[in-house]
């Protein structure tokens, strides 16, 4: 496809899009990881919410 | 389901599971559907092939402004009702706001290099537009500034509602100040002034950038439910520590 004379400011336009929507799909995943990691390890050592206990202390 | 039950978190949670891929796919479909319409369709008698950079330019304009006023009705949902999501919606959306208004002047100042012979010039739209970016990056920085996010979450609410003044500036000011920036030519009282060979891949492209906005918008709210949930873990076992 012929971009004309243009056709790198067109180009860059859509690499620039591409690089900030790819860095802000990454941002979200990293940080989707860290926080799932984060609660998977609080959970392992035993700590619960407030909300957790008291719904397990009803069920005793 | 009601929508108040959205009040629960941990229903959000068990509805953005699912929630998000589906409107990651409905990105993608769309935007394929849209770019592929807008390249294939003929350029622009005045402007030529670099109309092309609209199908990115202004669905980023479109969702830098909407996303604020999500933010701004957020920011009364925290102030006003309280509602427990309402800081949590707004401060998810904070990012993809400022990375959306990023886009959108990135994009403009690769569009007007050819058309106006610059990158950048001090016009009423561009200037606005640079502040509600600045505003984006100052609302971020607050939420970082203070450690309660019950705090935290007022003052931004506050913070908000006063930058809300400029999205009308930002879409007014082709109308009320002389600018080299054209005027409105989608949302018009009289209708669109663009064919509808260049419309119909906007408006698709415009639903696209959308259902991504969503996607981003409801994982980043996850991300931050279980952010809020860690916070709460570690200080409940720091109590016990003592």
């Amino acid at each position: 496809m012929d971009l004309g004379p243009y056709g790198g400011f067109i180009v860059a336009a859509y690499a620039a899009a591409f690089v900030v929507l790819a860095s802000l799909v990454l941002w979200v995943w990293i940080d989707h990881r860290a926080q799932s990691r984060a609660l998977a390890a609080l959970e392992g050592q035993g700590v619960t919410r407030r909300s957790s206990r008291t719904l397990a202390e009803s069920a005793r | 389901m009601a929508l108040i039950d959205l009040a629960n978190p941990h229903r959000f949670l068990a509805l953005a599971r699912w929630l998000v891929p589906a409107f990651a796919l409905l990105a993608a479909a769309l935007l394929a559907v849209g770019l592929a319409l807008g390249f294939r369709a003929p350029g622009d008698y005045q402007q030529g092939e670099t109309v092309r950079i609209m199908y990115v330019h202004v669905p980023a304009a479109w969702l830098a402004l909407g996303i604020y006023v999500l933010m701004s009705i957020s920011a009364l949902g925290t102030l006003v009702w309280r509602h427990p999501l309402a800081d949590v919606a707004a401060k998810a959306a904070a990012p993809i706001g400022a990375a959306f208004c990023l886009i959108c002047l990135l994009t403009g100042a690769l569009w007007g290099r050819p058309m106006w012979g610059a990158y950048w010039v001090w016009d009423a739209r561009l200037t606005s537009m640079l502040v509600l970016l600045l505003l984006y990056l100052g609302i971020i920085a607050l939420w970082h500034a203070i450690e309660d996010p019950g705090q935290a979450g007022r003052a931004v609410a506050i913070l908000t509602l006063v930058g809300v003044i400029n999205i009308p500036i930002v879409k007014f000011s082709v109308d009320w100040w002389n600018t080299l920036h054209q005027p409105a030519a989608v949302f018009r009282l009289d209708g669109p002034t663009i064919h509808p060979a260049l419309l119909t891949p906007l408006l698709v492209c415009a639903l696209g950038f959308a259902a991504l906005f969503l996607a981003l918008h409801l994982a980043a709210m996850r991300n931050e439910i279980m952010r809020r949930r860690v916070r709460t873990m570690r200080i409940l076992a720091a109590a016990e520590t003592r």
